[in-house]
């Protein structure tokens, strides 16, 4: 503990640090795994292809990629930019394929209905298709974040790892202390990010709750 | 109105799912498409609302090519109700309603008040206004269906198979809501079953289909049952078609016998054989008999014998008469008028013979 108590500020600048190495891919890999999932979706070819794709990128592994990107993107080897890029291609690889899924898991009745009722192609996809996938994509986000907070201690090889670096100089300098609340601090976290989107999704669904209210008869 | 001229559906497979189809539905009236799967009568009602494109042929709606419009304006102006309702599980039963409106480009606030105004009018209770879809019944939410469709007021709805999914109980009561929303409302309906007895009761016309999407006949649903056009006709309007197409002959015409009555509380006349209990307002209770009662016995509620069906004088028809009479214990078919008083009686006979009248003439046939 004498460690820990001596260094709270760092344990502090790391924890922040981990967080928004780990969560703005996260955000960065929704944004663009909509769209993908959208048009994966839309044909038979297009869904094998995206889903093969990102398959394929999420068996390459992150330290080569981390070493791969800088040449490929004209960064500096140091750059954090190259960990948030790395990450955001794990998380677009885990959740297109999630994304397609859910979707598809619409019921076709209620997408035929929405059409009958005069949606056009986009705003259906926003109004209706999107918000009814939220419980699957949701479970989804849960797998890339977790996965991505602790894909980000890989990132202190290069220099940019958050908490990571907690092993790594807990390693050198032979602090278990170190490394031990290096651990804890990551499991923690996703946890805590963990139960929040669980919150999120709860919030985005209040549909999908069991009934509170008594039924009334027909 | 809405005209199907030469309208062939064919899939890509090459089934034909409509052959040829030329048909006008009157406005303001319900047309029905009756027949077994596979006869294309769903895919007919789709081409309406374009979910399904015309193959060949061309529909119109007062006149006006269906193909000419904008597929989602000309939907937004046509009510759609489908098996199961379809309603989306993420809106409340108010959102629900709202949704063409809204897509119309109504504000909110209106919208929703058109919304709550409709759930009165299909008979749903305003504290399911915030619930969500998957906390009513089938039949609470064929009804949030039906309002949905009304929510802009379109003078066209499209019906498909909206009622298949409930059970029978609930489904006679939405079918005569339906009725009763229609006789105030005078919409354009086309409505799809693959119930015949359906199709009957609800279709101002009715359309059979055959395998193969050919029409089969094209009538009022009383001619439909007394003249089927060929056997496959007959043979799917099934069944006593003879017994139900009485249920389009008024009884109006019907000769009233005398009935013996006596009103509760009273004393029973001597030598009494079968007399009808009655109330203050002469409205029916029930049957006793004379025979092995005293002369001057005050009727009671333990007394009574209870009675078969009632039917109305001016509203009713040959079958509810028919069927009055023959589930009476006493043989006496017991007619009321608009307010439910003893008007009469009805025998059998009566109602056989009233029919034997009405019999067309095979020379003018």
């Amino acid at each position: 503990m004498t460690w820990v108590l001596g260094n709270l500020e760092l344990i502090w600048d790391l924890t922040l640090e981990h967080l928004v190495f780990a969560l703005v891919p996260v955000v960065l890999g929704v944004v663009l795994s909509l769209p993908l999932g959208w048009l994966a979706n839309r044909t038979g070819i297009g869904r094998t292809f995206t889903i093969n794709v990102a398959g394929l990128l999420y068996t390459v592994p992150s330290l080569a990629l981390f070493v791969i990107l800088p040449p490929l993107l004209g960064t500096q080897i140091l750059d954090p930019i190259n960990v948030i890029v790395a990450l955001t291609v794990y998380t677009v690889a885990l959740l297109v394929r999630t994304v397609a899924d859910a979707l598809s898991a619409v019921p076709a009745v209620v997408v035929n209905a929405a059409t009958a009722m005069g949606y056009r192609p986009v705003r259906r996809f926003l109004a209706v298709e999107l918000p009814l996938a939220v419980p699957v994509v949701v479970a989804g986000i849960r797998v890339a974040a977790v996965s991505s907070i602790s894909l980000v201690t890989v990132g202190s090889v290069i220099g940019f790892g958050g908490l990571g670096k907690m092993f790594t100089d807990g390693f050198q300098r032979s602090i278990p202390q170190e490394i031990i609340a290096g651990i804890v601090l990551v499991l923690v976290m996703a946890l805590v990010v963990d139960g929040a989107l669980v919150g999120i999704g709860r919030l985005l669904t209040p549909w999908s709750r069991p009934v509170s209210t008594a039924r009334s008869a027909a | 109105m809405i005209e199907f001229r030469g309208v062939t559906k064919r899939f890509p497979d090459g089934t034909i799912a409509v052959d040829n189809l030329d048909l006008t539905l009157d406005a303001g009236k319900i047309t029905v498409f009756v027949g077994p799967s596979g006869c294309g009568k769903t895919t007919s009602l789709r081409m309406v609302n374009r979910m399904i494109e015309i193959t060949e042929g061309t529909i119109t709606i007062d006149g006006h090519d269906i193909m000419a419009a904008d597929a989602a304006d000309l939907r937004r102006g046509i009510g759609y109700v489908i098996q199961q309702a379809g309603l989306f599980p993420h809106r409340t039963i108010l959102d629900n309603i709202a949704t063409v409106p809204l897509l119309l480009g109504w504000s909110k606030a209106k919208a929703r008040q058109r919304a709550a105004e409709l759930m009165e009018v299909v008979g749903l209770a305003p504290e399911m206004s915030r619930r969500y879809p998957g906390q009513l019944s089938g039949g609470q939410q064929q009804r949030v269906g039906v309002a949905r469709a009304l929510a802009a007021d379109p003078p066209i709805l499209l019906m498909d198979e909206p009622f298949s999914a409930v059970d029978p109980v609930v489904r006679e009561n939405l079918q005569d809501e339906l009725l009763r929303l229609q006789a105030d409302l005078g919409k354009t309906i086309l409505f799809v079953t693959h119930d015949i007895d359906e199709a009957v009761k609800l279709g101002d016309k009715v359309a059979v289909f055959r395998t193969g999407g050919l029409l089969a006949q094209y009538d009022e649903p009383g001619r439909l049952l007394a003249r089927p056009a060929d056997d496959f006709v007959d043979g799917f309007v099934g069944r006593d078609r003879g017994y139900r197409g009485l249920g389009f002959l008024s009884s109006a015409a019907l000769p009233l016998g005398e009935l013996p009555t006596v009103t509760l509380g009273d004393s029973l006349p001597d030598g009494a054989g079968w007399v009808l209990v009655v109330d203050g307002a002469r409205q029916p209770l029930g049957w006793i008999h004379g025979s092995g009662r005293d002369g001057g016995l005050a009727v009671e509620h333990e007394h009574l014998i209870p009675g078969g069906s009632l039917y109305e004088v001016e509203s009713g028809s040959l079958r509810s008469a028919l069927d009055a009479a023959l589930s009476s214990p006493s043989g006496q078919g017991v007619a009321v008028d608009g307010n439910g008083s003893v008007a009469g009686s009805v025998r059998a006979d009566d109602v056989l013979r009233a029919l034997e009248d009405a019999r067309p003439d095979p020379a003018a046939a």
